[in-house]
């Protein structure tokens, strides 16, 4: 006869929030040592979440460097001449919404041949003024990155324009640190020889899977960093960096 | 045959007639009429009863039923309940999602109003534009895009990443397709495959490959290669799109509908979580999409399901929608876009006339791109000219300022006249905007148009275009009065300098509706010779039938006064431009369409007639060996319609002359020579008419030629029935109008033409006897044949016995009983010959009751005839005697016999009496006689038998024995 065991999440895609009260993790009992009847048998079961001593529960996260993960394990113990069965699951936790309101502060930037760093010829550079700003760079993390970009002038006809979003990494190790930079949405805003003069939209939705709030401890960071990308058609490259703040309201 | 004897029975037709009268007798109106519709009231009612039984059937201790009779049956009939139920399920099914569904389309349709036109009346209109001869590609990287966009943080970013995030952009993983070398109905069947592929993948749950399958399409889009064919393009794949947002919406809505369908009007308080967070999902997707083009378009697709979301979602995904189209670098591209949004929001949220207008307005901003070097560049490296190019716009650009203009205010239309203005009269703009706004609109400001047409710049779009447009608002909305003709002139004066005889025509044929609704003959004709000027060189014509056929429609339309329509001098050199065989041949029937239509009144307008013989001449000579009879049929009656309109009035000898061109003119259609020969034969009753039947010496020469007419006409048909029958009446005719020699000629032709009869004559493509067809005929002949007076120079009844002799002669079919039918129909006119006084007669005619007077040397020779008739009719019914068949035949032969005995015989001649007692003895000697008719014929003899003159009828009945009932 074999016996299969499953877990499962009354709302599988339910968030759980961290709860208040901060203990250790604990297992608890779900059901007494007895005989469970033949078929499927359905245990409720529910789970304060307590953080172990002065530690404290970040949100669940996953990263190259940094992994924070939460499980759920069932053990089903059986007598000697069975094996024990154990399943287990991810589930997700993000942190209570911070109460403090964010009072957005717009960014303004201007591109010019000049303002650029790290060019290698700055004579062979054509001519080009892309102006634009960033509605604000502390971010609420279910809301959509806005501003505009403006191309005022262009010797050379764009090809694209892109939003990339990265995430760095930074852990401390023995060694110092280590850092890794992961491109984790790159989207689109414009495409061909655009019409100068023309505010176009900058709107990046943050995808849910592969942002978290900026996260700062004592021994990891997950940050957060948006590079506007102009690409021009003979393939010069412009890139205009600006560290976000990703917080949840 | 000695035996049988003959005696006409003596009639006083006067007294019988008196003696039939019949009394007036009130009919009463009763409820019932057979052609009422039948109304069954009763059923409803019954079928609710039983309904409700049914269903009471289940709980038996329920309510009293009101029919124990009908529930009882209910109760113990399953199938009926079983049939019941199942009714009630399908019905309730059917509204459940059927009626939902209408609900929600008829819902939508309202709010737009059916004075929206639809995109799907564009949608054709534009795929049969919009065509190309050049190859087509279609490149679907289902793979990945990874080779081919370099991207720019590449360096950052790991290999696992993003693979993890290009999964959404792949269809199968590393399925990089690249379909070269389509011809256009190639490409649009690899995008119906598409469309097809969408829906098997959503309907197998395969949710991520449909929307790669919609992202991939929406690329395409992007793609400005073969640039003519774009807008075709962008309609195959709105399509895909349009299917797309459709499955998403209807999916995420029958999430709702668990355990009740969502009601039409709800709001996001009834949407469930599942729903939502399944919508916000899909959302979520679509915002991760990389490129550009495909995010907007896929986001706008699924608009309608922001409902699902929140209750402002559609108002503020609009105008960011509207901005992020000014990411597009090309300017069509972007513009197609626009058109697409909004459609969806004209579909989704109507009132939301913002966005609309913002679309406007980025869209002015973008015009100067398109004289900017990048599309330059694109125009030269596909050699595409400038006004093509420009053109490829206005499907996009119409329907977005459709959109704007729908219930717009005139403040916001005027306003964008004037952007338009301040544009430099940009063409294109100005063009779209006299084919989106209301004609009424356009044609109040025609003179502003016309200004503003003159200051646009010549370069790129050309003038007869827009031209042709405000032609197009004129002419169903008409400008003021008093700047009409001013309007004409300036138009005019731009059209006919265009060189290009297929632009010409194009912008001409349009105009031609304003010119023919508000000016009268004088201006119509110089249009149609500015028409004709222009389309002569270089056969020029031959490349516009379809304009020029619609010139003619729309001249057609509002010149119904032919004397009018036919003095304009270019009418006719007009109809000489159609000079391809079928298309002449349909504008003359067009022509006479509307002449019949509308000629009311008989003329003798000499233009009219000359005009309308030519063109039915020109119908009539394009008939040969090839035309389909159905085509045949067609022209004849046109030229029939008109032949029926034309009179002379009094002028009777006009008339004929007209007649007689006519028939050398239409010799090869037989209806028209048919109806000829009537108008003649009508001539000739005419002129009877006229002269009160006395004729003078010049009305009796003039019928005597009507006569000769149809008598050298009708051998000319082919149709053996319709010369009988012309025959006939041409010698009823001809007898009327007392030419009895040409009487005597028709009849004589019809007895010769009899033996030609074919034993079988098509009737409506079919094979039939011809038999009835001649038994019908005969009868009428023999009917005329009473008060046709003897030759003179023949012997007595020569017709008769003539017509008689070619009956004897004429091949019947085998085992047919025509010959002796005949025979049969013959015995009443001869006994009616043999009359004093005859039944009838024709004013001024002596027939031959006044030839003879009753001379008994003619009676004689009726008698023997009618003896000869009898014995050739008795042999017939020996023979008889073979089968159950043929004695079926022989009674019903004897009793019809019988029935002329009895009605036309002198029963007081014994022998006769006794010939007919035998009749009716054979007639019912085998059983097929049907008793019920010779129930009524005893009671019609005892009725008879009471009159003294008919009391030897009463010896006759008693020995008329019934047969028996078994």
């Amino acid at each position: 006869m074999s016996v299969t065991l499953d877990i499962k999440l009354k709302r599988a895609n339910k968030v759980y929030h961290e709860g208040p009260i901060p203990l250790i993790s604990s297992s608890i009992e779900v059901a007494k040592a007895g005989k469970i009847p033949g078929g499927k048998t359905e245990i409720p079961f529910e789970f304060p979440l307590i953080s172990k001593g002065n530690k404290v529960l970040y949100e669940t996260y996953h990263g190259v460097f940094v992994n924070i993960q939460y499980t759920l394990r069932c053990d089903l113990k059986r007598p000697l001449l069975a094996k024990d069965l154990s399943r287990s699951c991810e589930f997700i936790v993000h942190s209570q919404p911070q109460k403090s309101k964010i009072v957005p502060t717009p960014v303004k930037f201007s591109i010019t041949p000049e303002t650029l760093q790290n060019v290698r010829e700055r004579s062979q550079l054509p001519l080009f003024l892309i102006r634009g700003h960033l509605d604000a760079t502390s971010c609420v993390i279910s809301q959509p990155l806005t501003g505009e970009v403006q191309v005022d002038k262009s010797d050379v006809p764009i090809k694209s324009i892109e939003l990339q979003l990265v995430r760095v990494e930074t852990c401390g190790c023995a060694e110092g640190y280590a850092r890794d930079a992961t491109e984790i949405q790159n989207i689109q805003i414009a495409e061909g020889d655009v019409g100068h003069g023309m505010p176009i939209p900058v709107h990046m939705v943050f995808p849910r899977l592969f942002t978290c709030p900026t996260l700062e401890t004592t021994n990891f960071k997950v940050e957060f960093e948006i590079n506007v990308v102009v690409i021009l058609q003979d393939d010069h490259l412009i890139t205009e960096n600006f560290p976000l703040k990703l917080c949840r309201v | 045959m000695a035996s049988v004897q003959w005696r006409s029975r003596g009639r006083n037709y006067e007294a019988e007639l008196q003696r039939c009268h019949p009394e007036g007798l009130p009919v009463e109106f009763g409820d019932y009429h057979p052609l009422k519709p039948i109304m069954v009231t009763d059923t409803k009612t019954r079928r609710g009863a039983r309904k409700g039984s049914t269903s009471s059937s289940s709980s038996s201790s329920s309510s009293a039923p009101v029919d124990p009779l009908s529930s009882m049956l209910d109760g113990t009939d399953p199938l009926s309940m079983f049939a019941a139920t199942e009714t009630s399920a399908a019905a309730s099914h059917s509204s459940s999602v059927g009626d939902l569904g209408r609900k929600r389309r008829v819902k939508e349709e309202e709010a737009l109003g059916a004075d929206f036109e639809p995109w799907s009346t564009k949608r054709g209109e534009i795929l049969a534009r919009f065509t190309t001869t050049e190859k087509l590609s279609i490149n679907l990287c289902m793979g990945s895009d990874r080779g081919k966009a370099p991207n720019p943080g590449s360096s950052a970013v790991s290999e696992k990443v993003r693979t993890r995030l290009e999964e959404l952009d792949d269809l199968e993983e590393g399925s990089h397709r690249e379909l070269l070398n389509l011809s256009q109905q190639d490409y649009a069947n690899r995008i119906e495959e598409l469309n097809q592929s969408l829906k098997e993948a959503w309907s197998s749950d395969q949710k991520v490959k449909a929307l790669k399958i919609v992202i991939q399409c929406s690329k395409l889009l992007s793609d400005t290669s073969v640039i003519q064919f774009y807008p075709s393009k962008f309609v195959l794949i709105t399509d895909i799109l349009d299917t797309f947002g459709r499955l998403v919406y209807d999916r995420i809505w029958t999430m709702c509908s668990d355990p009740r369908p969502l009601p039409d009007s709800f709001t996001v308080e009834d949407v469930n979580d599942t729903a939502k967070e399944t919508c916000l999902n899909w959302f979520f997707k679509i915002a991760s999409i990389r490129e550009l083009l495909p995010r907007l378009y896929v986001e706008a697709a699924i608009l309608k399901c922001n409902r699902f979301l929140s209750k402002s979602g559609i108002q503020e995904t609009l105008p960011r929608l509207t901005a992020m189209i000014r990411g597009m670098g090309d300017p069509l591209v972007a513009a197609y876009a626009r058109a697409y949004l909004c459609r969806v929001g004209m579909e989704v949220a109507p009132h939301l006339k913002e966005s609309l207008n913002a679309n406007v307005f980025d869209l002015l901003a973008t015009f100067r791109q398109i004289s900017g070097d990048s599309v330059q560049k694109q125009l030269h490296l596909q050699k595409v000219e400038v006004p093509a190019y420009l053109m490829l716009y206005s499907p996009a650009i119409n329907w977005i300022l459709q959109c704007v203009a729908y219930r717009a205010p005139e403040p916001l239309l005027t306003e964008m006249m004037e952007r338009c203005k301040m544009m430099a009269n940009n063409a294109l703009l100005l063009n779209s905007i006299m084919r989106a706004f209301r004609p009424e609109f356009v044609a109040t400001r025609a003179t502003d148009f016309i200004g503003m047409i003159k200051d646009c710049d010549e370069s790129g779009f050309p003038k007869h275009l827009l031209y042709g447009s405000l032609g197009r608002s004129l002419a169903c909305a008409d400008p003021p009065e008093s700047e009409r003709l001013t309007i004409l002139n300036e138009a005019w004066k731009v059209i006919t300098k265009v060189r290009n005889p297929q632009d010409y025509m194009n912008c001409a044929e349009i105009w031609v509706e304003f010119t023919c609704r508000h000016f009268a003959k004088r201006e119509v004709n110089t249009v149609l010779a500015d028409i004709i000027k222009h389309m002569t060189p270089d056969r020029a014509f031959e490349e516009a039938y379809p304009q020029l056929q619609s010139v003619i429609r729309k001249i057609l339309t509002y010149f119904h006064d032919f004397s009018v329509l036919f003095s304009m001098e270019r009418f006719l050199p007009f109809l000489d431009m159609f000079q391809k065989d079928s298309v002449r041949v349909e504008v003359c029937k067009s022509i006479m369409e509307v002449f019949i239509k509308h000629q009311l009144e008989l003329t003798r307008d000499p233009v009219i007639l000359n005009a309308m013989l030519h063109i039915c001449k020109t119908m009539h000579d394009s008939v040969n060996a090839l035309t389909l009879e159905d085509e045949k049929r067609s022209l004849a009656l046109l030229i029939i319609g008109f032949i029926r309109m034309v009179s002379f009035g009094r002028d009777f000898e006009q008339q004929l002359s007209f007649c007689v061109e006519a028939r050398a003119t239409f010799c090869n259609l037989e209806p028209v020579l048919v109806q000829l020969i009537h108008t003649v034969n009508q001539l000739a009753m005419e002129t009877r008419m006229v002269m009160k039947g006395n004729h003078s010496r010049k009305t009796a020469a003039f019928v005597r030629a009507c006569a000769a007419y149809c008598f050298i006409t009708i051998p000319s048909l082919s149709s053996i029935f319709s010369r009988l029958h012309l025959y006939l009446l041409s010698g009823q005719v001809a007898l009327a109008n007392q030419c009895l020699s040409q009487a005597d000629a028709f009849l004589k032709a019809a007895v010769s033409v009899l033996p030609e009869v074919p034993r079988s004559i098509s009737v409506e493509g079919k094979l039939r006897s011809s038999e009835s067809f001649l038994l019908d005929f005969i009868n009428n002949f023999l009917a005329t044949l009473l008060v046709v007076p003897d030759h003179p120079e023949h012997g007595v009844l020569y017709l008769v016995r003539g017509l008689l002799n070619m009956v004897q002669d004429y091949t019947w079919e085998d085992n047919s009983d025509a010959k002796v039918r005949i025979y049969i129909s013959a015995l009443p006119l001869l006994a009616a010959m043999s009359q004093e006084t005859y039944l009838y007669s024709i004013h001024k005619v002596d027939s031959n009751e006044t030839l003879y007077g009753g001379d008994p040397k003619f009676l004689s020779e009726i008698n023997k005839l009618c003896e000869t008739l009898i014995g050739q009719i008795l042999d017939h019914l020996k023979t008889l005697t073979r089968d159950e068949q043929s004695m079926r035949r022989q009674s019903a032969l004897a009793f019809s016999l019988f029935g002329v005995l009895l009605a036309h015989g002198d029963l007081k001649n014994n022998k006769l009496s006794q010939l007919s007692i035998n009749l009716w003895n054979l007639s019912h000697k085998h059983g097929h006689s049907e008793t019920r008719v010779s129930i009524r014929t005893l009671e019609s003899i005892r009725h008879q038998a009471q009159r003294p003159d008919m009391a030897h009828l009463s010896d006759t009945i008693q020995r008329l024995a019934l047969q028996s009932r078994t």
